[in-house]
């Protein structure tokens, strides 16, 4: 079984939207992800919360559309839908049968140029932020990557896009309005289909949709320092959640997938090492991973696992040693098992258009153009174990953030820094 | 595509959906053994094993089984229920007989000592995981409180207790009363050599002993009431309920799960009005759950404790109307769009395919193809959707609320 030659199509209009296609032709159904330039790394400082807001509210009414009318036009289209802002962008993605994806595409036209923000529906919008707000208090595994995340990189790309019940609440209409005027636009703006697709017909009707929507000059967010180092949220809980940040390289880097490949070895599969050490032989917890994450220029190593407050010192040790024994390398064996599930994950995404269609959009925005499944083979096919381990020797894994979250803090006994290795 | 069985003499069922076409090749061993069959002593010996069955083999150590599952590239796990344990995994196609020949390996595990007191410990960790989750425990205390004495009302997961106590000696009693050869179905779907696949699961499984396996189905004498589970910890309220609801092989299965989906639907349903696009409450839905002879729908709202008192109220409120007026014909028409739509997407997954064989096998229903289904929900009506509707009242149920509030009362 080997990959489909893929043909990846991509258009930029001159207002500088960005249509790119990818034709899936044994598929029946065909998926789009918008990118909107209005993440939350542009809400000012204080209103953050308000890309995640104004996603809301112009969900609430577009064009000839009402809140109402909208769902149901989207149900009417068999549209299986989502939306949420991230930190660079906001996104509106679905699947549907292909024969629906031109409507489907006229909705979120709508959406994202012609919203109502109806002022009787704003406190509404309001609440089912602030329900936000509080879901997340209640993910403990969640709030503590968020604050690992917000202390690693620091404002604005450290930031959680939902803000704070008082951020969202000082939130007046007219500075929805502003926030959307300036940052929905189409320079900036990515659309990747994929799936059952029509290109020459997709790129006529999209450029119906948007082309002649006028630019608008980029916004710049103010930036402040990160915040490195260790830091406990004392909480009444049965387990002790962990997580763990290092540096490393960001998606677009040169060397990212040597990183990648250095991460796969730690958390990949059943027989990684972390699932091994940390699981397999000493059964300290049940879920405990790592992994890359990435803003546009930067990145970190995160890892992550939650375990008895009595044994989570004892699991955060474990993990460390695990981790600064990275800088001696990985085996042959570990490449060659990274190299057969990169083949069969890629392979695998061939069967999904919704996963394809994040995928472009994602690629285009990090690359600023498309990476095929071969191309991703081939590159992880070309790694060996000599310069995984060069670039693990010069960037090994150290100066560890630290974030816990339970009954007791931890204590982080080894930073990577001097010590010799462990084995 | 096209649909083959097979059975071998000593009873194991052998079902696959080929598709030459496919990229992935799926697999699944389907059990006929959850926490509906446990005695009460051994609560959580499903899921238990489930996790033993990957601690290796009289051929395989716990690590060789894990590498093996690497060096394949597979995408594998497995889940425990109330009525099935399902070991699955999704390979390239030239995998087929190495994870064929894995799996068939696994369904016959060592049971180490060593192995089932170090995972133990795991299972307790994710018990404890669990605990610190919402609703907090409060899905197997409105599961217990609907079924009284019945067994669906045991926790697939058991107890720190249960599990604790738990003996490697019990655990393979259980296992050799379980894992008959005639209780299990191999499942595949996608790019499979069906005849290979016979062959390879002949030689592997063809002497397994069968045994007799017992199962009581019988139907329960659901609950009703009112409940608290206090939890100050937790920032949010939330609300489950559970009413009756078909069971598995009714024929009234698809109405109700149409009726459901215009219930509590996560978008445009009645609920969705009524609750989240008011943003009176962080998520609210209705789920159908059917299981042998018995079924259920879930009911749930989480919203901040404040507005739970008035959330109840709303929802018997929604629940009155809907049991009294039924549904409309728009309604029912964008539902079935949604369902079809649905149906469309989630056939393109190999995966998916193999869950659907095998889960059709679990209930004891003959094989529907994916555009049997859907002719079977375009066909539904108005009359028969509110016949269900009528039948299965969601008034009568039994009500859990969890988190900060000791003080809130049923609607009345």
């Amino acid at each position: 079984m080997t990959l489909q030659q893929q043909i990846i199509h991509s258009h930029s209009f001159e207002n500088g939207l960005v249509l790119i296609g990818q034709s899936m032709p044994w598929l029946e159904s065909a998926a789009f992800s918008f990118q909107v330039p209005a993440g939350c790394r542009y809400d000012p400082a204080d209103q953050i919360g308000i890309a995640n807001f104004v996603c809301e509210m112009v969900q609430r009414g577009a064009g000839n559309m009402d809140s109402r009318q909208y769902i149901e036009t989207l149900e009417g289209l068999g549209v299986d839908y989502s939306s949420s802002a991230s930190v660079y962008g906001t996104h509106y993605s679905g699947a549907s049968c292909s024969g629906q994806l031109h409507d489907a595409l006229s909705v979120f036209a709508d959406v994202i140029r012609r919203p109502h923000f109806p002022q009787e529906q704003l406190e509404d919008g309001r609440l089912v932020c602030y329900q936000e707000i509080a879901a997340i208090e209640d993910d403990l595994p969640q709030r503590t990557l968020i604050e690992l995340r917000n202390r690693y990189y620091g404002q604005p790309d450290g930031r959680d896009c939902h803000g704070t019940a008082a951020s969202v609440g000082s939130i007046q209409q007219t500075d929805l309005k502003d926030f959307y005027d300036r940052n929905y636009r189409p320079n900036g703006m990515i659309l990747g289909v994929a799936g059952k697709i029509d290109w020459p017909a997709l790129k006529e009707h999209v450029g119906n949709l948007f082309a002649d929507w006028p630019t608008k000059p980029e916004t710049v967010p103010g930036v402040l320092a990160a915040e490195h180092g260790t830091c406990h949220l004392p909480f009444d809980s049965q387990q002790t959640h962990i997580a763990i940040a290092y540096p490393g390289v960001c998606y677009s880097d040169p060397d990212y997938y040597k990183q990648a490949g250095s991460v796969s070895v730690l958390s990949g599969g059943m027989s990684s090492r972390l699932f091994s050490e940390v699981r397999e032989k000493r059964g300290l917890c049940y879920s405990v991973f790592a992994s890359n994450h990435s803003v546009f220029d930067r990145g970190c190593v995160v890892c992550y696992c939650g375990t008895s407050a009595e044994r989570a010192q004892e699991s955060l040790d474990v993990i460390i040693e695990q981790l600064i024994d990275l800088k001696l390398g990985i085996t042959e064996d570990e490449l060659r098992r990274l190299k057969v599930q990169v083949r069969s994950d890629l392979i695998m995404q061939q069967e999904s258009c919704r996963a394809r269609a994040g995928s472009i959009t994602g690629d285009w925005f990090h690359f600023g153009r498309v990476r095929t499944l071969d191309e991703i083979n081939s590159n992880i096919s070309a790694l060996t174990v000599s310069e995984i381990n060069r670039f693990l020797e010069q960037n090994p894994p150290q100066k560890f953030d630290l974030v816990t979250l339970g009954s007791q803090p931890l204590e982080k006994k080894n930073d990577g820094i001097s010590s010799t290795p462990t084995k | 595509m096209e649909y083959r069985q097979h059975q071998l003499s000593n009873g194991l069922t052998i079902l696959a959906e080929c598709n030459p076409r496919a990229y992935m090749s799926a697999f699944g061993f389907f059990v006929k053994a959850g926490s509906r069959d446990e005695t009460l002593d051994i609560g959580g010996v499903s899921h238990f094993l489930e996790h033993m069955v990957f601690k290796g083999t009289p051929n395989r150590s716990a690590e060789q089984v894990n590498l093996e599952l690497d060096e394949m590239g597979s995408s594998s796990n497995a889940r425990t229920g109330e009525e099935s344990t399902i070991y699955h995994a999704a390979v390239l196609p030239e995998f087929q007989s190495q994870m064929v020949g894995l799996m068939t390996d696994l369904m016959r595990p060592s049971l180490r000592e060593a192995d089932f007191e170090t995972e133990k410990k795991v299972i307790i960790e994710e018990i404890m995981m669990y605990q610190d989750q919402p609703p907090y425990g409060g899905h197997e205390q409105i599961m217990a409180s609907f079924f009284g004495e019945h067994s669906l009302g045991q926790s697939v997961l058991g107890t720190v207790d249960t599990v604790t106590h738990l003996t490697s000696c019990q655990m393979r009693d259980y296992f050799h009363s379980r894992y008959s050869p005639g209780n299990i179905a191999f499942a595949a779907a996608g790019n499979v050599d069906f005849q290979q696949m016979v062959d390879d699961l002949e030689r592997a499984c063809g002497d397994w002993q069968p045994s007799q396996v017992n199962r009581t189905i019988e139907r329960a004498n659901y609950q009703t009431g009112f409940e608290c589970l206090p939890k100050s910890a937790s920032h949010q309220q939330y609300i489950l309920q559970l009413s009756p609801g078909p069971s598995a092989e009714s024929s009234e299965r698809y109405a109700s799960r149409v009726a459901t989906a215009i219930l509590g639907d996560d978008s445009g349903s009645r609920m969705y009005w009524e609750f989240l696009d008011s943003g009176v409450a962080e998520s609210a839905g209705a789920g159908s759950y059917e299981y042998l002879n018995n079924g259920l729908v879930l009911t749930y709202i989480c919203c901040s404790p404040d507005s739970a008192q008035d959330n109840l109220a709303r929802l018997s409120q929604l629940q009155d109307q809907f049991q009294e007026q039924g549904i409309t014909q728009k309604e029912l028409d964008l539902a079935k769009r949604k369902i079809a739509s649905h149906i469309v997407l989630s056939s393109e997954r190999t995966e998916s395919r193999m869950f659907s064989v095998g889960a059709q096998w679990l209930v004891d229903q003959p094989f529907k193809t994916v555009s049997e289904i859907a002719k079977i929900y375009d066909s539904i009506t108005l009359d028969q959707v509110n016949d269900v509707i009528r039948s299965y009242p969601k008034r009568t149920n039994t009500t859990l609320v969890v988190g900060p509030r000791t003080d809130l009362q049923p609607a009345p």
